[in-house]
């Protein structure tokens, strides 16, 4: 008895894998020196997500110094909770309201870049549909069951998903295709920037330490080479 | 004035020599310590290694400065280092990327010894010394894992601590419990494991490196060739083979450095993650002891063990198993039986012996930080028996093999 439990238990590992932990096969283009576009992208997540979701290890100053704005452009269009421009962004929304709310405390979304990754999180946003069991009334087959609603639905439209798991537009929202697609990979390009500020710069200064090392380690082999000569 | 200042500095050294023994351990260890002159590839790791440690010492010191032990402060202090503090997020991803190239050399530095079986008389407790502070890496290691206090640094630590609990006799729970300080991983448990390391470990592993170190230079380094140096000495009583660690083998392995950093700073800076491989996705997930993730994987460096220890349908003989595939080791200078040193000049059966035993290790490795299906825990039985074959069938594949003669002096290949 005990190995059938184990058997079934390792068969479905994979699967559980695959409901919610695979990499979709999307492409998103990731792009961080696009500054224009982590602006737009930013303006998204604190128009649409930050009401409801934390960003808690990031400051509104780092992202006003990161994206190129003023404190005073910051503060005026990204904090809606009177905090101050150099305070985390937090929301105003409890987590026990939030459990009330939504069945579960709306997730912080600093590292969500890192731990899902820009594929999941494209692919999550594009993938709404509805589903008149659910409580919001839409789903997710990225996360089935999400508690999260269809926030972007009026920028997207309204997607219903067939049999074949594949989805379909029935309902026109304020954007195309190509403008929603835009949108959602500039926010994700915001996600990835937020999950780790240093992207910004550490390709750069890479590239700086490394041609240093490449010249040190050339040089070390020129003294290697030198002091070698007499070793037969 | 030049003339003036060479004398002050050889007054100064001369004071300082009278006092302690700089010049002499200078000269021991190396100007004239003399090393073969046919190191090859292989003998970079032993130096990179020691290369990695400082870093870890160095840029872990910056890190203690602004990390914060406790369950509620742990995993948001990581994430301050990696925007708040200045270059935090260089020197964190010094540090997570150290450690795990800290691995890849030291297995590099053990393969070597493997192969041209350093660990021979007169070389046991040479070997013995570096079983331990291997050991000492891994709970380093393990313990370190904890502290960004993820959702991995929690489910590995709870996974790895309850393995404990399969030792009969009630003892396994109340050890759990002693190692936890708690009924579960928690503050205690992250206190503790940061107590022990940044200071209980590191100080034991620079004991041990010293003795390591000291007991190299006391029975000389062993070569490609595996033969001794010492049998052939010039008339001032230098080996012929030998030459001076310093200045030969400081240039050479300066080199090695460069060449080293060149590929750690291509991680650091373009793959810090290395794609999940030395940070794990879900650990950009605050810890929560609520929600388990649904696969639960050991880093890369500890795999092939995690992979013995599942291969065994049972829990307390997998542990065993588990252990012993690290114990086997430390028995590696008696299990060798072969006359020869080197694989250079041994039998067709050591060389087979030795490539099955990296292909299953190799094998365990990747299987260990996959989920276990059924066709995976077959592999694994297979490769695990290899593993443990390699070693307990040691002592008769080497006597009955043919060997080939060692030459006489070293060889330049």
């Amino acid at each position: 008895m005990r190995s059938i439990i184990r058997t079934v238990l390792l068969l479905m590992t994979p699967m559980m894998a695959s409901a919610s932990g695979d990499v979709p096969d999307v492409h998103v283009e990731v792009d961080l020196a696009n500054i224009a576009g982590l602006q737009r992208g930013a303006q998204t997540f604190f128009n649409y997500c930050a009401s409801c979701h934390s960003a808690k290890y990031q400051r509104y100053s780092r992202v006003a110094e990161d994206l190129e704005l003023t404190y005073d452009q910051v503060a005026a269009n990204m904090v809606f909770t009177g905090a101050k421009v150099t305070d985390h962004v937090v929301v105003a929304m409890t987590p026990e309201d939030g459990e009330r709310w939504f069945g579960q405390a709306p997730p912080d979304l600093t590292l969500v870049g890192r731990s899902r990754g820009p594929e999941w999180l494209y692919a999550y946003l594009k993938s709404y549909h509805t589903d008149t069991s659910r409580p919001w009334g839409v789903n997710n087959p990225l996360l089935p069951g999400t508690a999260m609603p269809a926030v972007l639905a009026s920028l997207q439209g309204e997607q219903e998903i067939d049999a074949d798991g594949h989805l379909h537009l029935v309902t026109e929202g304020s954007l195309n295709e190509a403008e929603y697609d835009r949108l959602v990979t500039d926010l994700v390009n915001f996600l990835v920037y937020i999950g780790e500020p240093a992207k910004m710069v550490r390709g750069s200064i890479g590239v700086k330490v490394i041609m240093f090392l490449m010249l040190f380690t050339f040089l070390a082999y020129l003294l290697k080479r030198e002091f070698w000569k007499d070793v037969h | 004035m030049v003339a003036t200042l060479k004398g002050l500095l050889v007054g100064l050294l001369g004071w300082i020599d009278t006092r302690f023994p700089l010049t002499k351990w200078w000269n021991e260890h190396l100007a004239q310590y003399y090393a073969p002159k046919n190191f090859n590839f292989w003998y970079f790791f032993g130096s990179l290694a020691l290369l990695v440690f400082v870093n870890q010492i160095v840029t872990g010191i910056f890190l203690t400065m602004n990390y914060k032990p406790s369950e509620a402060e742990a995993f948001a202090s990581v994430e301050y280092i990696m925007r708040d503090v200045s270059w935090g997020w260089l020197i964190r991803y010094m540090h997570s990327v150290g450690a795990s190239l800290f691995f890849v050399v030291i297995y590099l530095h053990m393969f070597r010894g493997l192969i041209y079986g350093s660990y021979k008389n007169p070389r046991e407790l040479l070997w013995l010394f570096g079983m331990v502070i291997y050991v000492l890496l891994m709970a380093e290691a393990f313990m370190g894992y904890l502290l960004p206090w993820g959702q991995m640094s929690f489910w590995g630590a709870q996974v790895i601590i309850n393995l404990f609990g399969a030792i009969p006799f009630g003892i396994g729970d109340a050890l759990t419990i002693w190692i936890r300080g708690d009924f579960a991983v928690g503050d205690p448990t992250l206190n503790r494991f940061f107590a022990l390391h940044v200071a209980a470990i590191p100080l034991l592993l620079v004991a041990l490196v010293f003795f390591h170190i000291i007991a190299l230079h006391e029975v000389g380094s062993n070569n490609p060739d595996g033969i001794d140096i010492k049998k052939h000495k010039g008339p001032d009583g230098i080996p012929l083979d030998g030459i001076p660690f310093h200045p030969y083998y400081t240039v050479k392995d300066i080199f090695g450095t460069g060449v080293f950093l060149i590929l750690f700073a291509i991680i650091v800076f373009f793959a810090p993650e290395m794609t999940g491989k030395f940070l794990e996705a879900d650990n950009f997930v605050a810890s929560n002891p609520m929600v388990t993730p649904t696969h639960i994987a050991p880093l890369w460096y500890f795999a092939p063990f995690y992979a013995i220890l599942r291969a065994v349908p049972d829990k307390l003989m997998g542990v065993m198993a588990m252990g012993g595939s690290i114990g086997v080791m430390f028995l590696l200078p008696w299990l060798d039986r072969s006359p020869v040193n080197s694989i250079r000049y041994r039998g067709p059966l050591t060389k087979i012996a030795v490539t099955l035993f990296v292909i299953s290790f190799l094998v365990l490795g990747a299987l260990g930080t996959m989920p276990a299906g059924d066709t995976e825990t077959f592999i694994a039985r297979v490769c695990s028996v290899i593993y443990f074959a390699f070693f307990l069938l040691m002592p008769i594949y080497t006597t009955i093999e043919k060997t080939l003669p060692e030459p006489d002096r070293v060889t330049m290949k």
